[in-house]
């Protein structure tokens, strides 16, 4: 197993690069995007400023969005691996020195004070035991939070089916309309319980751009939501145009036979995810 | 929506009479001072006003945002806007104070939209989560009040030609409701 300094070290590293460096993967997709808009307008405008923005950044170090997030980490390990001691302790220490080193806005509060802890920690660190041998990675997400407030989860009803699920998740794409600074990647969570729907919806915001779902129905909703949310024509940062998402992931859980929970979770176009492999 | 010709802004505002001149979708670049604040900027500033703070409002702008701290030989770090809903609640009181625009990204509440109306203010969008180009047209940094709130100090800015899109002008008009009226076209 890693040591705690490695540990530390790797997330730091993560945390201030996904803050500074848009992936290669977001650039790809917002070029084709450009190609699509009017040309000469304000949405081929907006791409213009988006890819600036993202050289800009990288070149002089600074964070592509001042909101470098509330960290969002998710911790894949596979069955008979041990998490040592100190584990949560390093990655907070790791996040802590990315706000210092990284010159990152420091954004994390006491719900109720208000009182900001001034490191970005406490971190949010989920687990998932994935299936194989000898897996451990962990995935960073600074989560910008004018994205993240316009989350939406309903509990269905069976008799709503895919219609209502459809309907559900066009409704909160146009509810935030230019709030979430679109072109969005959609993350869509169905089925489970209740605070599982919502962290599926979350876990399909790291799925990797340019990949479906393997289930060929769920493969299919994926592409239908897609296109209807561009027919919205909210479009980049909601001034209007062809794209208001770049993707749309759906991860679906079995559920209850009385459920039906759906979940809406947004990554602005700022899509910065790093994942740090170990084993 | 195709581009229209850019406008030139100056604030403070020596003439008011300028905004008469904008319209919903207009793009515009803004130079000179502005002031700038979020969520516990205008909490402290409305809890202090007429106490022991007091500061002319009138004619000025106020740019929602929280910038990264500037790295060693930067004027600003990353400094894009911040979601202006959430400051909705805090706007009446600085339009009483003259207070003649404000700045950030995304939707306004029905109330926003009437008293910017009532008291002849202009709404501007600037470029969500393109924080690192926004920087580029900061000349300066000045801290005003309220060190203590880290990033969310009250500060003003030296800007030249920072771009932006007015989202709500005088007359009531609304660009991003213009936008969702023509939405559904054949993408």
């Amino acid at each position: 197993m890693v040591s705690l300094d490695k540990l530390k070290e790797e997330i730091k590293k993560a945390y201030i690069s996904s803050c500074i460096k848009l992936p290669n993967s977001v650039k790809e997709l917002f070029k084709q995007a450009r190609n699509k808009e009017v040309n000469g307008g304000l949405a081929q405008k907006v791409f213009d400023i988006l890819l600036q923005n993202a050289e800009i950044a990288e070149r002089e170090s600074l964070p592509l969005c001042q909101d470098t997030g509330i960290p969002v980490i998710l911790v894949r390990i596979s069955e008979g691996l041990t998490i040592p001691t100190g584990f949560e302790s390093a990655i907070n220490a790791g996040v802590a020195e990315a706000v210092k080193e990284g010159y990152l806005r420091a954004s994390v509060a006491h719900p109720l004070t208000r009182e900001n802890t001034g490191t970005n920690t406490p971190a949010i660190i989920h687990y998932e035991i994935v299936p194989g041998k000898e897996l451990f990675e962990i995935w960073v997400m600074p989560k910008g939070c004018g994205s993240e407030n316009m989350s939406r989860l309903a509990m269905l009803k069976p008799a709503d089916g895919l219609e209502g699920i459809k309907n559900f998740v066009l409704e909160t794409v146009k509810l935030a309309g230019p709030n979430p600074c679109p072109p969005l990647i959609v993350g869509v969570g169905i089925g489970g319980s209740f605070e599982h729907c919502a962290f599926l919806a979350k876990k399909a915001l790291f799925r990797e751009l340019g990949t479906q779902n393997l289930d060929p129905k769920v493969k299919a909703l994926e592409e239908e939501l897609l296109s209807e949310i561009n027919k919205l024509a909210i479009g980049p940062l909601g001034f209007g145009g062809k794209t208001t998402a770049l993707a749309v992931h759906v991860e679906v859980a079995h559920t209850h036979i009385a459920s039906l929970p759906v979940a809406v979770n947004f990554l602005c176009h700022s899509a910065r995810i790093a994942k740090i492999k170990f084993l | 929506m195709l581009l229209k010709e850019t406008k030139l802004l100056r604030f403070p505002l020596e003439d008011k009479d300028c905004l008469k001149l904008l319209r919903a979708g207009d793009v515009v670049t803004i130079s000179g001072w502005i002031l700038c604040g979020r969520d516990a900027t205008h909490r402290k500033i409305l809890n202090h006003l007429g106490r022991d703070f007091s500061f002319d409002f009138s004619g000025e702008l106020i740019y929602y945002v929280g910038p990264t701290p500037p790295p060693p030989g930067k004027v600003i770090g990353s400094c894009g806007p911040t979601t202006s809903s959430r400051l909705d609640p805090y706007l009446e009181p600085l339009l009483k104070l003259g207070l003649s625009a404000t700045m950030g990204k995304g939707k306004r509440s029905p109330r926003v939209k009437e008293l910017l109306k009532e008291y002849k203010a202009i709404y501007l969008a600037t470029f969500g989560g393109a924080g690192a180009y926004l920087s580029q047209f900061v000349e300066k940094m000045e801290l005003i009040a309220f060190p203590e709130l880290g990033p969310e100090a009250f500060f003003r800015i030296k800007v030249k030609d920072f771009p932006a899109i007015v989202i709500n002008d005088i007359y009531g008009n609304d660009f991003y409701e213009e936008v969702a009226s023509t939405a559904n076209f054949p993408a």
